[in-house]
């Protein structure tokens, strides 16, 4: 891997929220380092509270590391980055009181992009979402996997390097999360962005990712990543395959002991007066 | 539900509304025209029709209603610039938020027409007591509904705005403001009804002039009928009114 092919750049971070003794604190992150390359779809995949979305947020300067540090494109990263990052949230993060377009619009508002290419920008990235006929709706009007569309294209119309997506799709149903996971892949395959994805699911994690990084339990640390060999777009029928069955599976036996201590680290504290 | 069938129920409610309304003028009328109620305590609703005719034809209620809405409007407009930037303040920090937020809550609970003999104190028995007591009144659903407005917009728009690069003035005007708008216009409509009851209230119990001090007058001299009708052309007047700031608010909440 040459030098230059690497987008993101992770160097022993960890975070703790609290100081060491208060009763709050949570060590999220310990030493934990982290080469993205340019193109590819990461995924970070672990036990709740592991810090993947921590880390997924310190790629994106929302969160500081408590130490060591984070560079895009060989930028150290000290705040958000809005030409270089954009974000896909898991709640429902369009502004409900602007329309669909109006959302997307103002995400450029935002970054600084010329009023006259709002408009054919914005319209182009709701046409790749295949949300062309809703623009003028409120998000209060769309379904939830909808408005996860929306916000994609609301990402995508501010045409970053690089994607940070965090758990996007991890409030829909099994169904519609299959139908966005599909999409999404076809979508990327015709891109060439960096991609950071945040999942619990273990099937879209292999369905998505070029790699996917295991993390341990509390405090977080990457376990070990695994490739998937397999060339975008995806096609649905991907799942059914046996490789598809055995990667799941690998990635089912490392996640297995890590999930077991957080349940029984949770259950130590709820047994703690 | 279908719409047509929503549109039925609405006109069905809206007209028993209306039946009970009748009926209540039908009873009234009824116990002063056949079943000898005194009408002195009550007076019969066709002489207080008649009244109002003239109060209204007369003119003679121009110079109350103008005090009044006058003393509103003053009240309403210190209220609101306060209020909100107060409550504004307020909200930027989580600290001054615990600290004032339930300070101020249960200042609002006082009954600050209590107050009003000191305001006439200070301020006199005209305009200026009435107008301060609108003004305490309402400030404080104002200032409230300002600090919940913008002290508790949802964290996720502001990174998601913050991610995309918004400056604090953008900020401002794209994320906090929308958000806040609506519970903001809320505290105003409730400052507003607040404001004109207790510019009403006050005025009948120590005053100079205004629509309340009128209606004290003839109270005084035993003209209850003139009383009425001019207690039906306030209720008329603050009906109207908040239905008008009501009907403001739903209009911006719209969407």
């Amino acid at each position: 891997m040459s030098a230059d092919s690497t987008a993101i750049r992770v160097r022993d971070v960890s975070h703790q929220f609290g100081e060491p003794g208060d009763a709050q604190f949570v060590q999220a992150l310990q030493n934990t380092s982290l080469d993205i390359v340019r193109g590819e779809l990461m995924c970070l995949i672990g036990p709740s509270g592991c810090g993947k979305s921590t880390l997924l947020n310190m790629i994106g300067g929302l969160l500081t590391p408590t130490t060591g540090a984070v560079a895009v494109h060989d930028k150290p990263v000290r705040g958000p980055l809005p030409h270089d990052i954009a974000f896909v949230f898991q709640e429902n993060a369009l502004f409900p009181w602007c329309t669909i377009i109006e959302n997307i619009k103002l995400g450029m508002v935002f970054q600084g992009v010329p009023k006259s290419e709002q408009e054919p920008r914005a319209r182009k990235a709701l046409e790749a979402v295949g949300l062309k006929g809703f623009m003028s709706h409120y998000p209060a009007q769309l379904s939830g996997g909808m408005r996860q569309r929306a916000a994609l294209a609301r990402a995508l119309s501010l045409e970053t390097g690089t994607l940070l997506m965090d758990e996007p799709f991890g409030a829909l149903d099994e169904q519609t999360r299959m139908v966005l996971g599909e999409d999404l892949s076809v979508l990327l395959s015709r891109t060439e962005k960096t991609i950071v994805f945040v999942t619990h699911s273990l099937g879209e994690a292999v369905f998505l990712a070029d790699r996917v990084a295991v993390f341990s339990a509390r405090p977080g640390r990457i376990k070990e990543i695994i490739a998937i060999d397999e060339p975008h777009p995806r096609k649905p029928a991907f799942v059914t395959t046996e490789k598809f069955a055995k990667l799941r599976n690998s990635l089912y036996e490392l996640l297995h002991e890590e999930i077991r201590k957080t349940v029984d680290q949770s259950a130590a504290m709820g047994a703690a007066p | 539900m279908s719409p047509k069938h929503d549109r039925r129920d609405k006109i069905a409610s809206r007209a028993v509304q209306i039946g009970f309304l009748f009926g209540v003028i039908l009873l009234w009328y009824l116990g002063t025209a056949y079943w000898g109620i005194s009408r002195i305590l009550l007076p019969n609703p066709v002489n207080v029709w008649t009244e109002l005719k003239d109060i209204i034809a007369s003119g003679e209620f121009l110079p109350d209603l103008r005090v009044t809405l006058t003393e509103l409007a003053v009240a309403f407009t210190i209220s609101c610039t306060t209020g909100v930037s107060i409550g504004y303040l307020i909200s930027r920090s989580q600290y001054l938020i615990k600290v004032f937020e339930p300070l101020i809550a249960s200042l609002y609970s006082v009954p600050i027409i209590l107050f009003l003999p000191l305001y006439v104190l200070f301020f006199g028995l005209g305009e200026g007591s009435k107008i301060a007591i609108g003004t305490s009144i309402s400030f404080f659903p104002i200032v409230l509904n300002t600090i919940a407005g913008f002290g508790y917009v949802d964290k996720i728009f502001i990174t998601a705005a913050r991610s995309m690069g918004a400056s604090d003035v953008q900020m401002f005007r794209y994320v906090l403001l929308p958000a806040a708008f609506p519970v903001i216009l809320t505290g105003l409509r409730i400052g507003f009804t607040v404001a004109l009851l207790s510019i009403l209230g006050s005025e009948t119990i120590a005053s100079l002039e205004g629509l309340g001090h009128r209606i004290v007058h003839l109270a005084e001299a035993m003209e209850t009928a003139r009383m009425f009708a001019y207690i039906s052309f306030v209720v008329v007047i603050a009906a109207f009114l908040n239905t008008a700031v009501s009907a403001l608010e739903r209009r911006a909440k719209r969407r």
